[in-house]
């Protein structure tokens, strides 16, 4: 190839990175790094719409102190190295004071190292525990921890004197980090796991696993993923005929879920944030009435129903407003502004951030709820 | 529970499960037989099958009975298209530009797929419910029963149509030497044509058949024709009971393999047996030695 | 390398990615260089075995990702010299190319594609599995940057440099294997290996050390990911990164080394300006993948300079027209 050729792709190749540098005055700029396509678009989709829908909302109703907001979206395709490229992209070109997202835990942990070090706050929308612990200066998140999640379910297994209990996670990063923390609590509840199970994301039948389980008399089992394998097991469960309780994770917390395992949804029980059951609710739950909002807003917005994974970009960017409004438009002022708030009521919980807490939630953000003729309702 | 129901339950799931990679596996062998092409976008078309069912079902609300026929024909259309596009024009048909071609076909479709109707995943109505059958303390379902007839029927079907008709017999002459097969009259490009629109409308009923078992996505064709193939390898791309029985014995020992030993490693498995095929037994598990073709 | 012609183009090729910063300096565009310097380094490997020796391998990532983890785990964990890790990383997967090269070589055209592919699937699955390792699928975190002497490779410009003087090691050692005694061979076994056979070329011997020499290099830019990326998480290992690296190879044209640099160039950059396309990105890969296949099987090297040829006189044309 002629060397001449290189240098005009080189120039014509930063002559169309310049154009892309115009910036309106007067304007917030935040970013977001959305998995909008790739495996984990289930996540980044719904995030991409209500982080949107907020971002319009606010800028309707006059901005944030009279400036205008600015959300600028990039796809990270679920890859790491995208989600690098991208966070990048967002400090260095666009200047963004504010970065939310990305949807996974693997894309966040890959990017902190960039945010850190060009000290420009983020709120991550996944849910892996290492993510905010041991904190990091720049790092928030608005997903339940793991734990939290972990936690409710093996509180109610002590109550009804469960013990034996297996385990069948996905091995993707969702299910790692979940297995991680239901093998490290538990000892705390006095639960002994008997199988410690898993399968492939893209596994079609877990008979197998599921067979072993039956065999090892556990009184409870727990599955660890997102759609579309733990509506396998569930329709695999109700075939072998097995009867023990049928825990699931929050991570298939929506519609979609009993949608797919039919029947066999039937009984299934999860923790999940309040918005699947919002409706439910008890009236002095302080959080309804953002939760009302947000399902209606959604629904009018996007014509279906906004989910909980929807709920971690809402609660991401009304964060940023209120940290924007209190402690100004730069970075420092954000992250300051940010540790600082105190009983923010979203949609996945009320929201405590401290300097020795990022993650602000406690399992107070969930509530157990249940299957039953085809919808979710709340667990006793 | 005794291990031996246990075990039991371990060989009906893993024959279930291997009746579809052996569908698929067929798929492989019948364009590999007529034409040497290892079709990279057999997967898709698997893909294709169940997720059209679910199109023709949620959008155009058609009878089950009648989705699946037209779910086939369509698909076989995509098969007869993309032979036409994209295997016909290569000028330079080496394996390196076939197998890249395939792939990029494969990528394509899933994309495609992935645009015309969306992301999610979806899961198709059982052909005649949901209520386990018991063997011996062991269950299947109504379905796995329907996914082994309608195996067992297609590959009677597919043996009659190689050992019985013109085209048929044409199609098994191309493969043993498509110039001889040319010089008395018979239409290579033809066959070659004909090869993937039969191959496409198996991979498609493979993909409706499991749809209510497995669910369906843009993306499940990957995985799914990877493991075809493994079948397909074991039975020496055999288009006959080799490969069927390549397919049964992949899905045993997979599911033996998840049961016993680790359900993480299940799917190395199969690539494990894959790789040892190929370097032990190239000529496939039951095939005899052939000499090296150069 | 052979003739001056040949060392003035390297020269202007080196000159200009020396220079690059300089236009880009602050902005992301630099970083997204790093990462295709990398995607080059695994172009031209996987070239060598495509382009020169005529081997499809459909699993290359694998290497990619063995370089990788070798080098995050024996830095992190066991607190090894971040270039010693590399060495050994990269001269340990050489030596298991090396080994499995011999069964894997012996297969041809679509038996090899699958086998390889089948090698990479089993590799990644081990990243997925072995927790106590890798970290497993949540990926492994902590890997420290690059230092040499005062210096650290911790912004985009100095990781620039450090990926971009690997790749221009690796292009001119690749450029001179081309015009070597074992580059002929290999174009020999490419285009007849039996008769390259019988005039004494010790085909299969060839073969599996062009293959080690790729897995080698596949390695090391590994090893350079994961110390600028300082995270990595199996699924940057998998099939379509294997796929996405036969596309960087095809485009450029096989057996151009600076064909690969084109292609690699060409598909990291380009999702960045198409940035609309999102979802179309799928399709569009298919796509390009098909039609460079169909209608430009020597890749984009071989058919720029045509259509250069061509432009000045279409241009004629058209000023005669207006005229």
């Amino acid at each position: 190839m002629s060397t001449r050729m290189m240098t005009t792709a080189l120039v014509a190749a930063m002559l169309l990175l310049s154009t892309s540098l115009a910036c309106a005055a007067g304007t917030i700029k935040i970013g977001a790094l959305f998995s909008v396509t790739g495996p984990p678009a289930f996540l980044g989709e719904p995030e991409r719409n209500s982080a949107q829908m907020v971002v319009n909302e606010i800028n309707r109703s006059g901005g944030i102190r009279g400036q205008q907001l600015q959300l600028v979206v990039y796809d990270t395709n679920g890859d790491p190295t995208k989600a690098v490229q991208m966070a990048t992209r967002l400090i260095k070109d666009d200047h963004v004071v504010a970065i939310i997202g990305p949807s996974t835990t693997g894309e966040t942990m890959a990017v902190i190292p960039v945010v850190e070090k060009d000290r420009i706050p983020m709120i991550s929308c996944s849910a892996g525990s290492k993510i905010t612990e041991p904190v990091k200066r720049y790092v928030f998140k608005t997903a339940q921890n793991d734990s939290l999640a972990v936690a409710k379910i093996y509180e109610q297994l002590q109550r009804q004197r469960l013990q034996r209990v297996a385990i069948l996670t996905v091995s993707d990063g969702f299910g790692a980090s979940g297995r991680e923390q239901l093998k490290a609590l538990a000892g705390r509840y006095g639960i002994h796991l008997v199988v410690d199970d898993t399968y492939g994301p893209k596994d079609t039948d877990m008979t197998s696993q599921l067979t072993r389980i039956r065999a090892s008399q556990a009184q409870a089992l727990i599955v660890w993923g997102t759609n579309p394998g733990p509506a396998v097991i569930a329709k695999n469960f109700r075939q072998l005929g097995l009867r023990i309780p049928l825990y699931m994770s929050h991570g298939v917390s929506s519609k979609k879920f009993i949608a797919l395992a039919g029947a066999a949804a039937e009984g299934v029980k999860l923790p999940s944030g309040k918005v699947l059951v919002a409706d439910l609710l008890p009236k002095r739950d302080p959080q309804r009435a953002a939760l009302l909002a947000f399902i209606r807003d959604y629904q009018r917005h996007y014509r279906t129903e906004g989910d909980h994974f929807a709920g971690h970009a809402w609660d991401a960017v009304m964060l940023l407003k209120m940290a924007i409004a209190n402690g100004g438009a730069t970075p420092e002022g954000i992250r300051q502004a940010l540790e600082r708030t105190r009983n923010f009521h979203g949609i996945g919980g009320t929201f405590n951030y401290s300097p020795t807490d990022h993650a602000g939630l406690t399992k107070d953000a969930f509530v157990m709820v249940q299957v039953r003729r085809g919808n979710w309702v709340l667990a006793p | 529970m005794e291990l031996g129901t246990q075990l039991l339950q371990y060989l009906l799931s893993g024959l279930a499960t291997g009746a579809i990679y052996a569908l698929i596996g067929i798929g492989f062998s019948i364009i590999y037989n007529a034409t040497g092409i290892i079709n990279f976008a057999q997967g898709e078309f698997v893909m294709l099958g169940g997720m059209v069912t679910v199109f023709l079902l949620k959008a155009h609300h058609l009878p089950l009975w009648a989705a699946i026929p037209l779910a086939v024909l369509i698909v076989t259309l995509v098969g007869f298209l993309f032979e036409r596009l994209a295997i016909r024009p290569l000028r330079k048909a080496t394996p390196i530009s076939l197998v890249i071609v395939t792939i990029g076909g494969s990528i394509l479709l899933r994309g495609l797929a992935m645009l015309i109707w969306d992301k999610d995943t979806h899961s198709l109505p059982s052909f005649s419910g949901d209520d386990p059958i018991t063997v011996a303390g062991a269950t299947v379902l109504p379905q796995h029963l329907w996914i082994l007839g309608i195996t067992l029927v297609l590959i009677t079907l597919n043996k009659w149509f190689f050992s019985h008709t013109i085209s048929g017999k044409a199609m098994r002459a191309c493969s043993c030497n498509p110039r001889a097969a040319a010089l008395v009259g018979i239409d290579v490009r033809r066959m070659v044509l004909f090869s993937f629109v039969i191959s496409a409308a198996m991979g498609a009923l493979a993909g409706i058949i499991v749809a209510p078992l497995t669910m369906t996505s843009y993306d499940v064709g990957g995985m799914l024709g990877l493991k075809g193939f493994c079948a397909a390898i074991i039975g020496g791309m055999s288009s006959g009971l080799p490969t069927v029985l390549g397919g049964l014995i992949l899905g045993v020992l997979e599911s033996l393999g998840a049961g016993l030993i680790s359900s993480g490693y299940k799917d190395a498995i199969a690539f494990i047996i894959l790789l040892l095929i190929l370097f032990l037994r190239p000529q496939g598990l039951f095939g005899k030695p052939e000499s090296e073709r150069v | 390398m052979g003739g001056a012609k040949e060392l003035l183009k390297y020269g202007l090729f080196a000159a200009t990615i020396l220079l690059a910063p300089y236009l880009f300096s602050g902005s992301y565009l630099l970083n997204v260089l790093v990462f295709a310097g990398i995607n080059t380094l695994l172009a031209v490997a996987l070239n060598l075995l495509l382009g020169y020796a005529g081997q499809i391998s459909l699993g290359h990532a694998a290497f990619f990702g063995l370089g990788a983890y070798a080098s995050a785990i024996l830095t992190t964990t066991y607190d090894w010299n971040p270039w010693t890790a590399m060495a050994v990383a990269a001269l340990t997967v050489g030596a298991l190319a090396f080994a499995i090269g011999f069964p894997v070589l012996k297969l041809k055209g679509h038996y090899l594609a699958m086998a390889t592919l089948g090698l990479g699937i089993i590799i990644q699955i081990v990243f997925n599995e072995w927790v106590d390792m890798t970290d497993g699928p949540s990926g492994f975190s902590g890997i420290p940057n690059l230092t040499l002497g005062p210096l650290t490779f911790d912004s985009d410009r100095m990781n620039y440099y450090l990926v971009w003087i690997f790749v221009l090691g690796c292009v001119f050692f690749s450029l001179n294997l081309a015009n070597s005694r074992i580059g002929r061979a290999c174009r020999a076994i490419h285009d007849a290996e039996v008769a390259a056979r019988v005039v004494g070329v010790n085909a299969r011997l060839l073969k599996v050390q062009i293959f080690a020499l790729s897995a080698m290099i596949c390695a090391l830019a590994g090893s350079l990911y994961a110390h600028v990326m300082t995270f990595i998480a199996p699924s940057s290992f998998g099939f379509t990164v294997s796929v996405e690296l036969l596309t960087m190879v095809v485009i450029g044209g096989l057996g151009s080394i600076y064909g690969s640099f084109l292609g690699a160039l060409l598909l990291t950059l380009l999702p960045e300006f198409l940035s609309v396309m999102h979802d179309y990105e799928i399709v569009f890969y298919g796509g390009l993948l098909m039609v460079m296949t169909i209608f430009m099987p020597d890749g984009l090297v071989r058919v720029m300079p045509a259509l250069c040829r061509r432009l000045p006189s279409l241009r004629r044309a058209k000023e005669d027209a207006d005229a």
